[in-house]
């Protein structure tokens, strides 16, 4: 048992994924490992831009690759390189091992097809069945989700649903296969408050269920802390700091990270310590020709002149937590 | 954490700007200038643009250096094909094709002009006043342009030069009086797309937060129109314009070809052509030089166009 | 797609209807002069038909009477005597009509066929030579007039090559698949002008509706499915993307019949195009009125048919 929580499933190695725009080339991202074990629970947090949707598709290999294109490293699955694969060995591990599921519900699925005919597409594709099996199948999978009155609802289409419900038969559609891994990109998002506490729940039940590995992309500190085991905090493109759930919060290394955790509103801190929100000033630096040193020293509260001249590496602090900073 | 005094205990602010601006490192271009660079990536479109240039150079100043006649009638020297003399051939009559096509040529770019000029004035106007007016004049007029956009436009304009023809000639002469019927028809069956479009602009433009601040601020309508949405509005307008010159020209060529267009011895590129499909087993040069003004003209315009669009609605990453 | 749908579609056709029939008969009013002076003129005509024109046109009752009177004539077929033809109009339309509307529907497909796959291909993969080609090409043909292209094409095949004839003869003296032969043979060229013409603008439209769809998120969803890049093009971006292209096809119709009229005109095809011309030249009114009328009710009856086909293929409208 000990050894099954061990084994590494995704090992992400030094991962540059650039895009050449018409204004030069942006470094989306700029050099990432992120190691991710079976049946664990991965937050990977940042702000908007600083790399974690396009690690999270880089993974499938959903980027376009005209602008697109991987700059160097490896993608390891199951000890795999996932880099050099062309589409037809990607579509074997696509929703069959690795399944995403993304941000907005709204557009995500087509507006064309009925929800059952797009989870039966999954289906067919990866098993030999039928069409009326599938669509059996796809009913099932909407009753696993909580969806009520699923056999006649699979025969609806997308707009027919509402936000969270189509949400739910998003994450219905990606692990229709009993996938390894859910990537889920900000999958709550665009939901309603309500609403994301039950599509948490939904994803962790299933993850028991099926005794997968999550690789949670969000940019909400409050959701990591609920569901992850591990979190990587991105900036501008490079991991800053990584640590076990509790560490992170308990001990944040990272001028970010501990930005990051002070900017969480709450109530009760605000009238006991009459303390201001915190907010960390400035805007993300360009990806396009990204400062020489520390991206992060333009903003930081402890910024000095080693911080601009050379980026700092990545050093094991404590016990499984990592941080790229010279304090 | 040891060791390094931070920089904002003891840092005077120059240095700490210097620090912060060296670690941002940001590019910042204005939106004017961006769109003419990314119009000039557009090799086709620049092509297009020389080439128009050129044509209407050619036809402005051409009469004033190549003097021959327009109507100088020969008939030693009919249908003969290019020469030093004639560089683009004679036609039945021995008239320098050359010459007509400079002259006609005039006439053939000013309706695509003024045409545009006519659709782009009602479609602003239209679509400005449905925009801000919301409900019931909004439908009306939207319900206007539906039905106009249903009229088959050439059947439409045929009609129409068919039966008002003759009594504007008798009150405007000739040339005039088919000008402005032909600019104020083909202007006038096309402003829907115009007005659509600047209806859609302001009303994406109405809701957004920078027309609410100016409101709060106290900003009369009118110049919350002017100032703020207009300007928005202006890049799809302007290639909308750009299409609207070409199927001008295109419609008054189609016109003149159909011998329904202007005057017989007006030589607007249409009506040379049509003077020549009769006689293109003999003298295809005749033709084939006037066509091909008219596919120069219009395909340069569409260039660009296709280059301006590109320029105002980047959607490229390569 | 639900009946309430298609009634909605047929109502609102109607109004079309009447407001296109309202415009033509507007400019008919305004007209100055007689329109039927050459009817006055024309000593081949009786004196009694020359009257019950003048008073089904209603020439001297108030214009709102005048227009219902002419509404129901038109609505009825009623469209008066060709004093060119010398026949009835309506009969002389009837007579032309399927031509033209066989031309325009080969040359449609003729420019589907040819747009489709170019399209497709061109907008999925965007910037690159073929794209490039098919887009210059795209734009050479689109900006080519209609009588310029068939002015070329008979220098090109009639006169130089003489593979195909000039004329277009509705006597052709032979039956079976010579008479195919025969048909197709003298059809290739006002088809091919205007399909051509046709298919250079769907393409644009195409890709563009391609390009519009490559980029939304369930495109993207689909290829995280895994289900090949084929099937991701066909079932979600093809399929998806083909809905505007239908309304644009529709909306176009106009514009075809423009240029129906110039093709019939330069290869002399009998169709109702060619007699509008004629019919102009020699002063002929109620055939310009009636066919100007019946293009105006093609018009709403093919915008009918897309909103029809909208709302077959995007199940989102069909609830509304």
């Amino acid at each position: 048992m000990a050894e099954m929580l061990q084994e590494t499933l995704l090992d992400i190695k030094d991962l540059k994924t650039w895009f050449k725009t018409d204004d030069g080339l942006v470094r989306a991202v700029d050099g990432v490992d992120i190691s991710l074990k079976r049946g664990e629970t991965l937050g990977i947090v940042g702000e908007s831009g600083c790399g974690k949707t396009v690690t999270a598709r880089s993974v499938l290999k959903l980027i376009d690759m005209p602008p697109g294109r991987f700059e160097g490293g490896q993608i390891l699955w199951q000890g795999r390189d996932l880099i050099p694969l062309d589409t037809a060995e990607m579509d074997k591990i696509r929703a069959r091992e690795i399944a995403i599921v993304f941000q907005e519900p709204m557009t995500s699925l087509n507006p064309v097809y009925t929800v059952g005919d797009q989870i039966a597409e999954v289906l067919r594709q990866h098993q030999n069945l039928s069409r009326k099996e599938a669509i059996g199948a796809a009913a099932e999978m909407l009753k696993a989700v909580h969806i009520p009155n699923a056999e006649k609802r699979v025969h609806d289409y997308p707009h027919q649903f509402s936000g969270g419900m189509r949400q739910r038969v998003m994450i219905a559609m990606a692990l229709s296969c009993k996938p390894k891994l859910l990537i889920a990109d900000e999958p709550t998002t665009a939901l309603d408050v309500t609403i994301q506490a039950q599509i948490l729940e939904l994803m962790q039940e299933m993850k028991e269920r099926l005794g997968m590995s999550i690789m949670l992309i969000t940019h909400a500190m409050g959701v990591v802390a609920e569901t992850c085991q591990r979190v990587v905090v991105m900036y501008a493109g490079k991991v800053v700091e990584e640590a076990p759930v509790e560490s992170l919060f308990g001990d944040p290394r990272h001028p970010y990270t501990q930005g990051l955790i002070r900017s969480i509103p709450r109530v009760d801190r605000a009238a006991e310590a009459r303390q201001r929100l915190e907010a960390i000033p400035g805007t993300v630096p360009s990806l396009l020709e990204p400062p020489p040193g520390c991206r992060f020293a333009s903003r930081c509260k402890y910024v000095t002149e080693i911080c601009t001249k050379a980026m700092p590496p990545l050093k094991e602090v404590a016990p499984g937590h990592r941080v790229r900073c010279v304090l | 954490m040891a060791g390094s005094t931070p920089v904002s205990l003891s840092a005077d602010p120059p240095a700490r700007e210097a620090l912060v601006a060296k670690a941002a490192n940001r590019i910042q271009f204005s939106p004017g200038r961006e769109a003419w660079r990314r119009f000039r990536r557009h090799k086709l479109a620049m092509a297009g643009a020389v080439v128009l240039l050129a044509m209407i150079g050619a036809v402005l100043l051409g009469p004033l250096v190549w003097k021959v006649p327009i109507n100088e009638i020969d008939f030693s020297s009919h249908l003969e094909g290019p020469s030093w003399a004639h560089p683009l051939g004679t036609d039945d009559l021995g008239q320098d094709i050359l010459a007509r096509l400079l002259y006609g040529g005039r006439i053939s770019l000013a309706v695509g002009f003024c045409a545009m000029l006519v659709a782009a004035l009602i479609g602003v106007t239209v679509g400005a006043i449905a925009g801000m007016s919301r409900g019931g004049v909004d439908a009306m007029l939207m319900w206007l342009a539906d039905l106009f956009l249903s009229l088959p436009q050439l059947p439409l304009l045929l009609l129409i030069i068919y039966l008002f023809r003759d009594a504007l000639t008798k009150v405007l002469g000739v040339e005039g009086g088919i000008f402005l019927m032909i600019v104020l028809v083909i202007g006038g069956l096309r402003w829907m797309q115009v007005a659509r479009l600047v209806r859609a602009q302001i009303l994406s433009i109405r809701e957004k937060e920078f027309i609410e601040a100016a409101r709060a601020l106290g900003a009369s309508k009118m110049r919350q129109v002017v100032r703020h949405i207009l300007p928005n509005a202006l890049g799809p307008v302007i290639v909308a314009g750009t299409i609207d010159v070409a199927a001008a020209i295109i419609a008054e060529s189609t016109l003149s070809f159909l011998g329904l267009g202007f005057p017989p011895d007006i030589p607007t590129w249409g009506r040379v052509l049509f003077d020549a499909k009769d006689t293109i087993d003999v003298a295809p040069h005749w033709a084939i030089f006037a066509g091909a003004a008219i596919f120069l003209a219009v395909l340069s315009i569409n260039f660009i166009g296709d280059g301006l669009r590109d320029a105002f609605d980047p959607r490229r990453v390569l | 797609m639900s009946r309430q749908y298609l009634t909605r579609r047929l109502l609102i056709a109607l109004p079309s209807l009447l407001g296109i029939s309202i415009v033509l008969f507007t400019v008919l009013a305004l007209a100055p002069g007689d329109p039927f002076s050459e009817i006055a003129a024309n000593p081949a005509i009786p004196p009694e038909v020359a009257a019950s024109l003048r008073a089904k046109f209603g020439l001297d009752d108030p214009v709102w009477q005048r227009y219902l009177h002419w509404l129901v004539a038109m609505l009825h077929g009623d469209w008066g005597f060709s004093f060119a033809s010398r026949i009835d109009v309506d009969t002389l339309i009837l007579q032309r009509l399927p031509t033209t509307l066989i031309v325009i529907g080969a040359a449609q497909l003729l420019a589907i066929l040819v747009a489709l796959p170019v399209g497709v291909l061109a907008g999925t993969r965007p910037y690159s030579i073929f794209d490039q080609v098919a887009n210059t090409l795209a734009f050479i043909g689109f900006s080519l007039p209609t009588f310029f292209t068939g002015l070329l094409l008979i220098l090109l095949f009639s006169v130089r090559l003489d593979w195909l004839p000039i004329v277009y003869s509705t006597d052709l003296h032979a039956s079976g698949l010579k008479w195919l032969w025969l048909e197709v043979r003298q059809s290739i060229m006002p088809v091919a002008v205007l399909g051509l013409f046709q298919g250079a603008s769907l393409v644009r439209y195409v890709r563009s509706a391609v390009l519009d769809v490559v980029r939304l998120d369930y495109v993207t969803t689909a290829r995280s499915k895994g289900i090949g890049e084929r099937r991701v093009v066909r079932r979600h971006i093809v399929r998806t993307a083909l809905i505007p292209v239908v309304t644009l096809v529709a909306l176009q119709m106009p514009i075809v019949f423009g240029g129906a009229i110039v093709t019939e005109q330069i290869f002399r095809v009998p169709g109702i195009g060619s007699l509008l011309i004629s019919a102009m030249l020699a002063n002929d009114t109620p055939v310009v009125m009636a066919v100007t009328f019946v293009f105006a009710c093609l018009v709403v009856l093919f915008n009918l048919i897309a909103d029809v086909l909208y709302g077959w293929l995007d199940p989102r409208i069909a609830f509304r």
